[in-house]
C-alpha cells in the first residue's frame, strides 16, 4: 500500500504529475501563438471600437474641461436659494471662455449643449466673438457685461443645465435615448413630440421578427426539398439559393425599388390585369412592406443555409421508423422530423435576427419614414447630427437589447441546440 | 413447408431498378410462412435491403406483387402495413426518453394512457430494460439501444417484424448473445421474422429458412443444414461455410456421379448436382472437414496427391493447408486426434474424400 502513496514518476524521475504540465503548457502555448495575430486584429478592430461606443455614451468630459474654473464655481451655487448665480461664476466664466475661444473650444462646447437646449450654440459663437475683445483684469465685475452681452445669460434654466453637465460622465445621452430628459428635478419624460426612440426600438425588434418569421416560413420548406435530394441535384439548386450574394447587396435593394414602387412593376402588372385601378395603385416601398419584403430576401440564404445543413444530418430512418410503427406522414413529421430540426431552426433564426435588428442599409432605401431601424438613426447621428455621444447610447442599448434575448433564447430553447450543421 | 393455402408473405416475380437501367432485384419469387424466421443473406449490394424496403412500403416494387396475408400490398402506405421493423442504426428517436420511443406507435393507434404504460412495461421487460425507461437513447449502449429497437418494433405486436442487420454494429460477443435473444423471443411470441444480414454464421444460427442472395437473385433457399450440406450452385458453397474448389470437365455422366478430369490431369468421381452434361466444364465442392489426410491411399475414397504448405494448431482441429491438383489454397481441418500422422510441412501425402461429399457445381473461375 505504501508504494501507491507514492507520487508516480516519469521515465526520467521528476513526478509525472509536473511532466504533464509542462507538456500541456508547451500546447497551451503554441495554441495561442496560433490565434494571436486574430487575436490582436479582434481586438483591435471589434472589441477597441465596442469599448470606445461603451464609453462616449457615459462620457461627458467637454463641459469641465472646457469651463474647469467655472464648474468649479457652479458647485457653490445652488438654484433654490438664488435664481442665478454670483459674480464669481461670472468671472470664473469671463476667464474659461476667454482661454476656449483662444483654443477655439467654445462652440464645440456651444453644439454638445445645444443638443439638450436649443440655441445655446448660437450663444456660445456670439459671445465667443464678443469675450474675445474683454479685459480680464479692469472689465470686472461680469455679471452684468454678461447679461448685457445676450440676455440669455440670465436664463436659470442655461445655468441650471450647466451646473447638471458638469460631471464628467452623465446618464444623459441613455435618458435621451429612451425618450427620457435630465432635469434639475430629475429625470422626465421627453415631451411627446420628441420622442421617437422607443418606438423605433419597438419597431426594430417588430420588424425583424417579422423578418426572421418570414424567413423561417419560406426557408423551412426549401431547407426541407433541398436537404431530401440527391446531393447533386441539391448542390445545383444550392448554387440558386446563394446567388443573391453573387450581386450587391445595393443593386439587389435597388432592384426591389424597381420592382414595388407606385410606378413598378409590381403594381404596373396588377393594373394592366384589372385587378387595381390605376388612382389606387399599392404604396409598396418607402414603408414597413418595402423593408419586410427586401429584407426577407436579402436574409433569406441565411436561414436556409443553417436549416439545410441540420437536416442533411437527419437520418431518413427516423421518419422510415416512424412510419413503420404506424405514424402517417403528419404525425412522422410533427413528431420526429420536426423536432429533430428545432436545432436549425434555432440557428438560422438567431443569425436571421441578429443580422436584421442590426441592419441599415436596405431600410435606409425602401424604409422612408415608417420602415426604418433604430440603426439608421445611429447612423443620422453619427453622419449627420454628429451627436456621437447618443449615437453611442443608442448602439449600446441595441447591444444590450441582443445580448438580453441571446440569454433568454439559451434560457429557453438552449444554445446546445443551436447547430449549424 | 408449403401447403395449399396462401403464405403470409409472398413476392411474386418482383424486380426492382432505381436508374431504370439496371436491374437490383431480379424476377423475385419468395414464400414465407407465418411464424417463420427468414433470412436473407448474401453479398454487399445484392438487394437484401431492397427486398426488405420494398416489403415494409418505402420502395415501390418497378414489377410483381407482394402479398401480405394473401392481399397484394403495393399500393398500402408504409403506416398502413402494420410492420415491425427495426432498422440497421436502430432509429431510435434522440429527442424521445426509451419509455417515450416504446409508447410511440402505441400512441398513434390511439391507445390509452394506461394500456400504453402497462404495454412499454412489458416490452422492456422482455428485453430486460426496465430500469432504463427514462433515459435518452444517447445515454444507452449499443446492445441497450439494440432491445430498445427491438422492443419498439414489437411493442405494438404487429404480425411480421423486419430486421435490417441490426447486429452489425456490435462486437462479436454481444452480437452472438443477442442472436440467442433474438431467436427466443422469436421462439416465444411466434412472429414471423424476415431478417437480412451478410454474416452467415448468424444466418446458420438463426433461421429456419435461408434464402442467399447475390446479384439481385435468390441463388438457394433452403434451411441452414440443407443450405450447408447440399448447396446447389458453386456461388452458395463458397459464401456459405468454408470450401475447396477444384476445376475440370465432365467427361462422362452415369445417373448422379459425373467423372471429372480435372486441369491438373488427376480424374476424380464426383457427384452431379449441377453440371452441364458431359463436356462441360464444372467446379468441384469440397468441404474441408469431409476430408482426410492420409500417407497411403484409403480404400473407398477418391484420393488426390498433395502437398503439406501449412499448418496452424487450433485446439480441437489442426488446420492444414495444402496444394491439391494446383489449387494451393486447399484446406483440410484435421481433427485433434492422438495419432498426429505425421503432418509436417513439405511432406507429399494423399488428400481424400466420399464421393457424395463432392460436389459437382456449375463452373465458376476462382
Ligand atoms: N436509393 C437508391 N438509389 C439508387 N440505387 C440504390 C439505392 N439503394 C440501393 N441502391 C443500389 O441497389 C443495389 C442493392 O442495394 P441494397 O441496399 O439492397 O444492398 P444490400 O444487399 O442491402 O447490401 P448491404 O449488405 O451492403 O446492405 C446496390 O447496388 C445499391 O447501389
Ligand atoms: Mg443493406
Amino acid at each position: 500500500m505504501s508504494e501507491r502513496a507514492q507520487p508516480l514518476l516519469a521515465a526520467d524521475g521528476t513526478p509525472l504529475k509536473r511532466s504533464i504540465e509542462r507538456s500541456l503548457r508547451r500546447q497551451k502555448i503554441e495554441a495561442f501563438l496560433l490565434v494571436a495575430p486574430l487575436l490582436a486584429f479582434v481586438l483591435v478592430t471589434f472589441v477597441a471600437p465596442i469599448a470606445d461606443m461603451l464609453f462616449r455614451s457615459v462620457e461627458n468630459q467637454i463641459v469641465a474641461q472646457t469651463l474647469p474654473a467655472t464648474t468649479d464655481a457652479l458647485k457653490e451655487w445652488n438654484p433654490d436659494v438664488s435664481a442665478l448665480p454670483d459674480e464669481a461664476v461670472f468671472a470664473a466664466l469671463a476667464v474659461d471662455m476667454k482661454a476656449a475661444v483662444k483654443s477655439k473650444t467654445h462652440t464645440r462646447l456651444g453644439s454638445r449643449l445645444n443638443y439638450e437646449k436649443t440655441g445655446v450654440a448660437s450663444l456660445f459663437r456670439k459671445s465667443g466673438r464678443r469675450i474675445k475683445k474683454w479685459d480680464l483684469a479692469g472689465d470686472a465685475p461680469f455679471k452684468d457685461k454678461f447679461l448685457d452681452l445676450d440676455k440669455k445669460w440670465g436664463d436659470p434654466q442655461l445655468w441650471q443645465l450647466l451646473k447638471l453637465y458638469s460631471p464628467v460622465y452623465t446618464s444623459g445621452y441613455f435618458l435621451n435615448a429612451v425618450d427620457l430628459k435630465k432635469t434639475p428635478d430629475g429625470v422626465e419624460p421627453r415631451a411627446e413630440s420628441e420622442q421617437i426612440y422607443i418606438l423605433l426600438f419597438q419597431r426594430t425588434l417588430f420588424m425583424s421578427l417579422a423578418i426572421t418569421l418570414m424567413c423561417l416560413l419560406l426557408g423551412y420548406p426549401i431547407a426541407f426539398l433541398l436537404s431530401h435530394l440527391p446531393m447533386r441535384t441539391s448542390n445545383l439548386l444550392m448554387i440558386l439559393v446563394l446567388l443573391p450574394f453573387w450581386t450587391s447587396l445595393l443593386v439587389r435593394t435597388s432592384a426591389w425599388k424597381v420592382l414595388l414602387q407606385q410606378e413598378g412593376v409590381i403594381n404596373d402588372v396588377l393594373v394592366t390585369i384589372g385587378l387595381l385601378g390605376d388612382s389606387d395603385r399599392l404604396q409598396l416601398i418607402n414603408n414597413q412592406t418595402g423593408t419586410i419584403v427586401a429584407m426577407t430576401h436579402i436574409l433569406l440564404p441565411f436561414m436556409i443555409l443553417p436549416l439545410y445543413s441540420v437536416m442533411r444530418t437527419i437520418p431518413p430512418s427516423y421518419v422510415r421508423a416512424a412510419k413503420s410503427l404506424g405514424a402517417n406522414d403528419v404525425t412522422a413529421f410533427a413528431k420526429v422530423y420536426f423536432p429533430q430540426s428545432v436545432p436549425g431552426i434555432g440557428a438560422g433564426s438567431i443569425l436571421v435576427f441578429i443580422l436584421a435588428i442590426g441592419y441599415y442599409i436596405t431600410p435606409e432605401l425602401v424604409g422612408g419614414t415608417t420602415g426604418t431601424f433604430i440603426s439608421n438613426r445611429i447612423a443620422y447621428h453619427i453622419s449627420s447630427s454628429l451627436n456621437w455621444g447618443l449615437a453611442a447610447a443608442l448602439g449600446s442599448i441595441l447591444l444590450i437589447a441582443v445580448l438580453v434575448l441571446y440569454y433568454a433564447y439559451d434560457r429557453i430553447v438552449g444554445i446546445d441546440n443551436v447547430k449549424l450543421g | 413447408m408449403l401447403d395449399g393455402t396462401n403464405p403470409f408473405v409472398r413476392f411474386r416475380n418482383v424486380q426492382k431498378s432505381y436508374d431504370g437501367e439496371t436491374l437490383v432485384v431480379k424476377n423475385l419469387n419468395l414464400d414465407i410462412e407465418a411464424g417463420e424466421f427468414v433470412t436473407m443473406l448474401g453479398p454487399s449490394g445484392s438487394g437484401k435491403t431492397t427486398c426488405l424496403m420494398m416489403l415494409a412500403g418505402f420502395e415501390t416494387a418497378t414489377h410483381g406483387e407482394i402479398e401480405l396475408g394473401g392481399k397484394p400490398i403495393n399500393n398500402i402506405p408504409p403506416h398502413k402495413r402494420g410492420i415491425g421493423m427495426v432498422f440497421q442504426n436502430y432509429a431510435l428517436f434522440p429527442h424521445m426518453t426509451v419509455s417515450e420511443n416504446l409508447a410511440f406507435p402505441l400512441k398513434v393507434r390511439g391507445m390509452s394512457a394506461g394500456d400504453v404504460q402497462e404495454k412499454v412495461k412489458r416490452a422492456l421487460d422482455m428485453v430486460q430494460m426496465r430500469a432504463f425507461g427514462d433515459r435518452k437513447p444517447a445515454q444507452l449502449s449499443g446492445g441497450q439501444q439494440q432491445r430498445i429497437a427491438l422492443a419498439r418494433a414489437l411493442v405494438f405486436e404487429p404480425e411480421l417484424v423486419l430486421m435490417d442487420e441490426p447486429l452489425g454494429a456490435l462486437d462479436k460477443q454481444l452480437r452472438e448473445h443477442m442472436q440467442y435473444e433474438i431467436k427466443h423471443i422469436h421462439e416465444n411470441l411466434g412472429v414471423t421474422v424476415v431478417y437480412v444480414t451478410h454474416d452467415q454464421s448468424e444466418a446458420l444460427t438463426m433461421s429456419n429458412r435461408i434464402a442467399v442472395f447475390d446479384d439481385g437473385v435468390i441463388q438457394q433457399l433452403d434451411d441452414p443444414v440443407t443450405l450447408y450440406e447440399k448447396p446447389e450452385n458453386s456461388f452458395v458453397a463458397q459464401f456459405i461455410g468454408e470450401n475447396n474448389t477444384l476445376t475440370g470437365t465432365v467427361e462422362a455422366l452415369s445417373k448422379n456421379v459425373a467423372t471429372v478430369k480435372l486441369e491438373a490431369g488427376d480424374t476424380v468421381k464426383a457427384l452431379a448436382v449441377n453440371t452441364d452434361g458431359k463436356g462441360g466444364r464444372t467446379s468441384l465442392s469440397i468441404r474441408p472437414e469431409r476430408c482426410v489426410v492420409s500417407p497411403k491411399k484409403v480404400a473407398g475414397l477418391s484420393m488426390l496427391k498433395g502437398r503439406i504448405e501449412e499448418l496452424i494448431y487450433l485446439g480441437d482441429h489442426i488446420r492444414c493447408r495444402m496444394n491439391v491438383a494446383g489449387n494451393d489454397e486447399f484446406i483440410v481441418k484435421v481433427p485433434n486426434t492422438a495419432d498426429q500422422l505425421g503432418l509436417e510441412i513439405g511432406t507429399e501425402t494423399h488428400v481424400g474424400w466420399q464421393t457424395d461429399d463432392c460436389r459437382a457445381l456449375d463452373f465458376k473461375q476462382v
